[in-house]
């Protein structure tokens, strides 16, 4: 059974535990919980993380300096980041993309298209 | 002997010899009449054969073609009993397919009204709650411009507790039966909006009105005024978790209500007992 780390940074908790509860469908993700993007920098170092699910409007550090972070740094700047947020607009999805997302994905909350870009970016079977 | 006895043989052998000669000519003619009669019997019996043959070999490649017709319109229609099979199976295979979405869907819609129900029950805190209603509303409606207003039993006026999007003091306070949002807030009723599109905000015409309630007993409402840019509509899941906001938020937000004036009060009897006790 594949042991993959998945990192959330996601500032609601309600928000949070959608995102936990669909990724358990995954079998053998472990998932680490961040409150912002500080928080995640502090959770990712020193530690081997496969995918990375960030939200953008955060308190202290947003989604896409975060993105810009690990893009920057040469020990992360291989992690799948997918971006789960309200910013709907297409330049918001431009320069989230331009930073280094692999993913860009709308809230309210689509657990199916979560779960397809998880497996995609895990390379899990189907 | 004499030379006429001689010549007397003579005589009667040639006669003997004729005799012979020409019974051998006749036999022979005979002989010869037999054959000819005999090679065009055997010329007819050929030409007989020649078509017996020739008409028994037709009907032997007409049954021939016929089997293999019969065959081939057998094979035919095994093979659109194959080909209606596969449709069958293939449209199965679809509803299967349609099934298992639509049966995944809703198994992600259970999953995100357990986790909205857990959330707004996991807490005793009012600010808590006000929170996590707040995040059930934009994370899983998708509202952008929102308020919850709760009814003050006193005045029985909502007032606007918490906003997004919205400032709270630009709401004022409504009276139970004013306006729409008073009216829904005095029948118990959901409201949507007929046509989101062209939509101006107005605080009194919500797109949205949803009133709070325990049992029959509405304790107060939330407005939505506008959903988030990728938003068009609303899903048939939002619906329910209307339904499950109106019964669930109602509940939490009175129990942590109740809980707060209850620590409270406990706070203050804690106070006049260690005077007392002192």
């Amino acid at each position: 059974m594949s042991n993959y780390k998945v990192l959330i940074v996601e500032d609601s908790p309600t928000m949070r535990q959608l995102i936990v509860f669909a990724l358990k469908r995954l079998r053998g993700l472990t998932i680490v919980e961040a409150n912002d993007g500080v928080d995640g920098l502090k959770k990712l170092s020193g530690d081997k993380f496969d995918l990375i699910l960030t939200d953008i409007n955060m308190p202290i550090m947003d989604g896409l300096k975060l993105v810009s972070l690990v893009r920057n740094d040469p020990t992360y700047k291989d992690v799948p980041i997918v971006i789960i947020t309200t910013e709907g607009a297409s330049e918001d999805r431009d320069r989230a993309m331009a930073l280094g997302a692999d993913e860009y994905i709308t809230k309210p909350i689509q657990t199916a298209k979560i779960l397809e870009a998880a497996r995609r970016l895990l390379n899990f079977g189907p | 002997m004499t030379e006429h006895d001689d010549d007397k043989l003579s005589g009667k052998r040639a006669e003997e010899f004729l005799q012979v000669f020409k019974k051998g000519a006749e036999f022979t003619q005979d002989l010869l009449k037999e054959n000819e009669r005999l090679r065009y019997r055997v010329v007819r019996l050929e030409e007989a054969l020649k078509e017996q043959e020739s008409e028994g070999g037709a009907g032997d490649a007409d049954a021939e073609n016929m089997k293999l017709r019969r065959r081939i319109e057998d094979l035919e229609r095994e093979k659109q009993e194959i080909l209606d099979r596969i449709k069958l199976v293939e449209a199965e295979n679809l509803d299967f397919a349609n099934r298992y979405v639509e049966i995944e869907a809703e198994n992600n819609s259970l999953a995100n009204l357990y986790i909205a129900s857990y959330q707004l029950h996991s807490t005793l805190d009012f600010k808590e709650v006000l929170q996590v209603i707040t995040e059930i509303v934009i994370n899983l409606i998708g509202a952008e411009e929102f308020a919850v207003l709760l009814l003050d039993e006193k005045t029985n006026k909502l007032q606007a507790v918490v906003g997004e999007g919205v400032e709270t003091s630009d709401l004022g306070t409504i009276a139970v039966g004013e306006g729409l949002i008073g009216q829904m807030a005095k029948t118990g009723e959901n409201y949507f909006i007929e046509e989101m599109e062209g939509y101006v905000r107005d605080f009194q015409h919500p797109l949205v009105c949803i009133p709070l309630k325990i049992k029959e007993h509405v304790i107060g409402v939330i407005v939505i005024y506008k959903l988030l840019v990728q938003k068009s509509r609303f899903a048939e899941v939002d619906y329910e978790l209307f339904t499950l906001l109106a019964g669930h938020a109602a509940t939490a937000i009175f129990s942590s209500k109740l809980y707060s004036e209850s620590e409270r009060k406990l706070s203050t009897i804690q106070g006049f007992i260690d005077l007392l006790t002192k």
